[in-house]
């Protein structure tokens, strides 16, 4: 199954994640690792991409080291075993 | 209830200052570095609301009810077949005291949400989204257009008045069923036709609390006001002042010929006007306006005050208002003198009493 790792930006947001460097989901699409990181912390898929499934303009979401290139719909194929990073942007002041 | 309390929401957080004394102290720092587009206390029972923009994680929506602490709630989302998706939660509206658990939200891109839940869900008014109008409607300063001003009438929790950027202001009647532009008088000179029924950029919408058919309203392209429940709009920008182009309006919410602005330089500026912070007051229904500049700023001030950073408070007599460059002013004498409360805060975006 796919190992996410969240930024620890991201983790600061969900207290139960602080502690947590790398999550073992059920998935074979970004959007289904999505969905699952949401299934089990609610509201944190919100957090990734808005209610159209678009991943958020300053998030970034790594498939195997490479940013996935469907940012609509989050159909890049995510294998088993992969390493998934999501990352934010580089942004903001 | 609680001590009363000044709500500041910035760039890096939400402030909150109490009352000590004669002074306002700062109490409290939530969400720092994020931004806090809005935040206010419901007066009905004391919750807080705040409106969080996450500059990668998006928008949230927190609450805090008394004695609790802050939760993240489900944002509003708007429906699929909108196509739409939240862009900015931009103000929070408790509803009528007949009305517990209702509130309103404004949104970019263009969408009202009502809860009937305190705030635990929220669904998009669709009457208002699917207006014939609303094919019409554009960004100001933003990509999209947003709703940032909701006023709810306090004789009748069905009789509400909107406003949008750029759409103009609209009523509604039956609650929100049904929805008409309100801006007779009211020019639109960016506009092909300049007198369109919709298609203004009202800044801001505020109603006198004792007579609310008197509806003061801060445009981009001047100040107007309407006294009877915005049938029609009356100009009431200085001829040869600087009270024209600006981003707030307050209104005094027992005198209906009182109101509070905060000029700046139209709109190829967006900064103090002549470089000095000046609050101008109205007693004669915007027949004429004085400056309340004792404790402001009167050069190399560049502050500009957004649409909900300044405010009044239920008696009339405390006003407070926060800028972009990071100052916050508070009076307790109808703005007749003011008193620096911070020099060094985050750009502010928003300013209310609770």
């Amino acid at each position: 199954m796919p190992v996410v790792h969240l930024t620890p930006n991201l983790r600061a947001a969900y207290p139960d994640l602080r502690d947590v460097d790398e999550l073992v989901v059920e998935g074979d699409t970004a959007a289904a690792v999505v969905a699952a990181l949401d299934a089990r912390f609610p509201g944190l898929g919100h957090y990734l991409v808005d209610e159209r499934g678009r991943l958020r303009k300053h998030v970034n979401l790594f498939v195997d080291g490479e940013l996935i290139g469907d940012r609509q719909a989050l159909s890049d194929a995510v294998g088993p075993d992969t390493p998934v990073h999501i990352i934010q942007a580089l942004s903001g002041g | 209830m609680s001590a009363p309390v000044l709500l500041v929401g910035t760039r890096k957080g939400l402030l909150t200052f109490t009352r000590e004394g004669d002074r306002w102290a700062l109490s409290g720092e939530d969400f720092p570095g994020v931004e806090v587009e809005f935040a206010c206390r419901d007066p009905r029972d004391g919750t807080l609301w705040g409106a969080l923009h996450h500059g990668h994680w998006g928008p949230k929506l927190h609450r805090k009810r008394p004695g609790g602490e802050w939760e993240e709630l489900t944002s509003p989302a708007y429906p699929d077949d909108t196509g739409a998706a939240l862009e900015h939660l931009w103000v929070v509206q408790p509803g009528h005291a007949d009305r517990p658990g209702q509130l309103w939200i404004g949104t970019n891109p263009g969408g009202l949400f009502r809860s009937d839940d305190g705030g635990d869900s929220w669904t998009l008014v669709r009457s208002l989204w699917d207006h014939p109008s609303r094919e019409k409607w554009f960004g100001g300063g933003r990509d999209s257009a947003g709703i940032h001003s909701i006023v709810v009438d306090p004789r009748d929790p069905d009789h509400l008045y909107i406003a949008v950027s750029c759409a103009g202001v609209f009523e509604t009647r039956d609650g929100g069923e049904s929805w008409a532009p309100a801006n007779q008088g009211v020019k639109a000179p960016f506009l092909p036709d300049p007198d369109a029924p919709f298609g203004q950029d009202p800044h801001f919408v505020a109603a006198c609390a004792a007579a609310p058919d008197v509806l003061w309203q801060q445009n981009h392209i001047g100040v107007y006001r309407s006294t009877d429940g915005s049938g029609s709009w009356t100009p009431i920008s200085q001829d040869d002042g600087p009270v024209g182009f600006g981003f707030p309006i307050a209104a005094h919410p027992q005198l209906p010929g009182t109101a509070w602005v905060v000029p700046a330089t139209a709109d190829t500026q967006r900064a103090a006007s002549d470089r000095k912070v000046r609050v101008y007051r109205t007693d004669d229904g915007g027949q004429s306006w004085r400056p309340q500049t004792h404790g402001l700023p009167q050069a190399q001030a560049w502050d500009l005050v957004y649409r909900h950073a300044l405010d009044v408070d239920g008696s009339g007599d405390g006003v407070a208002f926060g800028s972009t460059t990071g100052n916050l002013w508070t009076s307790d004498d109808g703005g007749e003198h003011w008193r620096c409360v911070g020099n060094h805060l985050p750009p502010v975006y928003s300013v209310r009493f609770g």
